[in-house]
C-alpha cells in the first residue's frame, strides 16, 4: 500500500468515527462557543475595536478547544488497545501521525467555520473582502498546531495523565506559531497590506514544515516503548 | 524454528520484567504461557510481537533477527489476540476488517473481510458498528482480525478474559482447529482451557522461565501442581 494511501486511511477511519460519534465537534463547539460568549461579556466591543483583541480572542478558543481534539483523537486509540492494533500493522507509523494531523485539521477547521462567523455576528465586525486570505491564515496556522500537537498527543498517550501533560507540553511548544496565528489574523482583520504580515506568514509555514519533517522523522521512536 | 529466544530479558527501570528467557518453538506448535500475575507473560508476548524492544539476549522470528532488518515484513506474518480487541467501536464490522485488510496490504479488501466474518459466524452482523456487540463477537471480531493476514505466528493475550462459557468454548474450538496450521503462543490463567489448546506448556514466574513440559500427558490436576511447585503459587491467579 502506498504511503498516502495509508495516511488517508487513518485520516478517514478518523473522520468517519468522528462523523458517527460526534464527541468532538460537539465538545469543541460548546466549549469555544462558551469562550466567546465569556470574552463578549468581558469585553465592552463599543469602546475596544475588535481588530486589536479579535485575533487573540479567537485563537484563545482554537487553541484550547484544540487540546481537547487532541486528547480526544488518541483517547480513542488508548481505548481497547486499539493503538497496537496500528502498531502492529506493516505500514510506516508516520503515516499514521500524518493522518491524525489531517483528521485534527478537518475538525479543528469545521469548528473554526462555526465560530468565525458566529463572532462576525456577536461581535460585529466586517472582513468580507479579505476571507480568502483569512481562510489561508487559519489553515496555516491549524495545521502548524495540529502538526506539534498530534506529535506531543502521541507522547503523552500511554503516559499515566497524559491529558494534563499534554497542555504542558504543548503550550510552550506553540508559542511562535500561536504568536504568528494572532499577529496574521490581526492583520487581517485590520485589513493591512500583506507586505505588512508575509513575516508572521513565512513563520507559520517554516514552522508547520519543521516540525512536519521533524515528526515524520522521529515517530517512530516516539511510538517505540 | 517459528521462534527462537536465547537469554531474553526486558528490563523497566529497575524492575526485570523478563529475565534469562531461553525458548525455542517449531513452526505449528501451540504453547501456552502459564504464570501468576507480574510473571512477565505479557511481556514476553510483547517481545514476540515486536512491541517492544528487549534490553538482552535474542530473539529470532521466522528465521530474522526481530530487533534488527525489515521489520515491516516481520510484522505481516504475526497476528496478535489480546483481550482488548483493537477495534474500533463506530466502524461496522466489515468496516474494521476492512481497514485492517488494507493496512496489511491485502488484495481484495473487501472480499478477504468478508470471508473472514463467515469464518467468525459474524456474517449477518457485518453492517453493524462494534459498540453494539456482545464481548463475545466483539473478540470473535478480534480473531478474525488477528487471523485476516494469514499469519505464520499468532499470538494471543489473555484471549479469554470477560468471555462466557459459549464464546470461551467457540474460540478454544477455533484455537484447536488452527493446530498444526500455525505457530501459536497463548498466555491465560485457565489451565483447562490452555491445556486444551496447546501441545507444550511453559510456566514462567517472577520473569523467569520455570518449566516448559510437553502438554500430553499433563491433565488439569497435574499442571496444578506443576504450577505450584514452579512458582510457590497456589492457583494461576496468582493468588499465594
Amino acid at each position: 500500500m502506498s504511503y498516502l494511501r495509508a495516511v488517508w486511511l487513518f485520516a478517514a477511519k478518523d473522520l468517519k468515527t468522528e462523523l458517527r460519534s460526534r464527541e468532538q465537534v460537539v465538545t469543541l463547539l460548546f466549549f469555544a462557543l462558551l469562550m466567546l460568549v465569556v470574552f463578549n461579556f468581558a469585553f465592552d466591543f463599543t469602546i475596544i475595536d475588535f481588530t486589536t483583541l479579535g485575533a487573540g480572542i479567537l485563537w484563545v478558543c482554537f487553541i484550547f478547544s484544540g487540546v481537547l481534539a487532541l486528547n480526544r483523537s488518541f483517547q480513542i486509540e488508548r481505548e481497547q488497545d486499539r493503538i497496537q492494533g496500528i502498531l502492529l500493522a506493516p505500514i510506516d507509523r508516520s503515516a499514521f501521525y500524518l493522518g491524525k494531523v489531517a483528521a485534527t485539521v478537518v475538525v479543528m477547521s469545521a469548528v473554526e467555520a462555526i465560530l468565525v462567523p458566529l463572532s462576525v455576528i456577536l461581535f460585529n465586525f466586517q472582513f468580507s473582502d479579505r476571507i480568502g486570505i483569512a481562510i489561508a491564515v487559519l489553515i496555516l496556522n491549524t495545521i502548524g498546531f495540529a502538526a506539534v500537537g498530534t506529535l506531543f498527543a502521541a507522547m503523552t498517550t500511554r503516559t499515566r495523565r497524559g491529558e494534563l501533560l499534554l497542555p504542558l507540553l504543548l503550550f510552550p511548544a506553540t508559542v511562535p506559531i500561536a504568536l504568528a496565528a494572532v499577529k496574521s489574523t490581526t492583520h487581517v482583520l485590520a485589513g493591512r497590506p500583506f507586505a505588512r504580515y508575509s513575516s508572521w506568514i513565512g513563520l507559520s509555514c517554516a514552522y508547520d514544515l519543521i516540525f512536519l519533517a521533524a515528526a515524520v522523522l522521529l515517530f517512530d521512536h516516539v511510538m517505540e516503548e | 524454528m517459528a521462534i527462537a529466544a536465547r537469554g531474553l530479558g526486558k528490563d523497566y527501570g529497575p524492575i526485570a520484567a523478563l529475565d534469562d528467557v531461553t525458548l525455542d518453538i517449531p513452526a505449528g506448535q501451540h504453547v501456552v504461557l502459564l504464570g501468576p500475575n507480574g510473571a512477565g507473560k505479557s511481556t514476553l508476548l510483547r517481545l514476540l510481537a515486536t512491541l517492544a524492544l528487549p534490553s538482552a539476549g535474542t530473539l529470532t522470528l521466522l528465521g530474522q533477527d526481530a530487533t534488527r532488518g525489515d521489520r515491516l515484513a516481520l510484522l505481516r506474518r504475526l497476528g496478535v489476540v489480546s483481550h482488548q480487541t483493537f477495534l474500533y467501536d463506530h466502524l461496522t464490522a466489515l468496516e474494521n476488517l476492512v481497514l485492517y485488510a488494507r493496512l496489511y496490504g491485502l488484495g481484495h479488501p473487501g472480499r478477504v473481510a468478508a470471508s473472514a466474518l463467515e469464518d467468525a459466524g459474524l456474517r449477518g452482523r457485518a453492517a453493524d458498528q462494534v459498540r453494539t456487540f456482545s464481548r463475545g463477537m466483539q473478540q470473535r471480531l478480534a480473531i478474525a482480525r488477528a487471523l485476516l493476514h494469514d499469519p505464520d505466528i499468532v499470538l494471543l493475550d489473555e484471549p479469554f478474559t470477560g468471555l462466557d462459557r459459549a464464546s470461551g468454548d467457540a474460540l478454544e474450538s477455533r484455537l484447536r482447529s488452527e493446530r498444526g496450521r500455525r505457530t501459536c503462543v497463548l498466555s491465560t490463567h485457565d489451565f483447562d482451557r490452555g491445556l486444551r489448546c496447546a501441545d507444550r506448556v511453559v510456566v514462567l514466574a517472577a520473569g523467569r522461565l520455570v518449566a516448559d513440559r510437553p502438554a500430553a500427558g499433563l491433565d488439569a490436576a497435574r499442571l496444578l501442581a506443576l504450577f505450584r511447585e514452579a512458582t510457590g503459587q497456589a492457583d494461576p491467579g496468582g493468588r499465594a
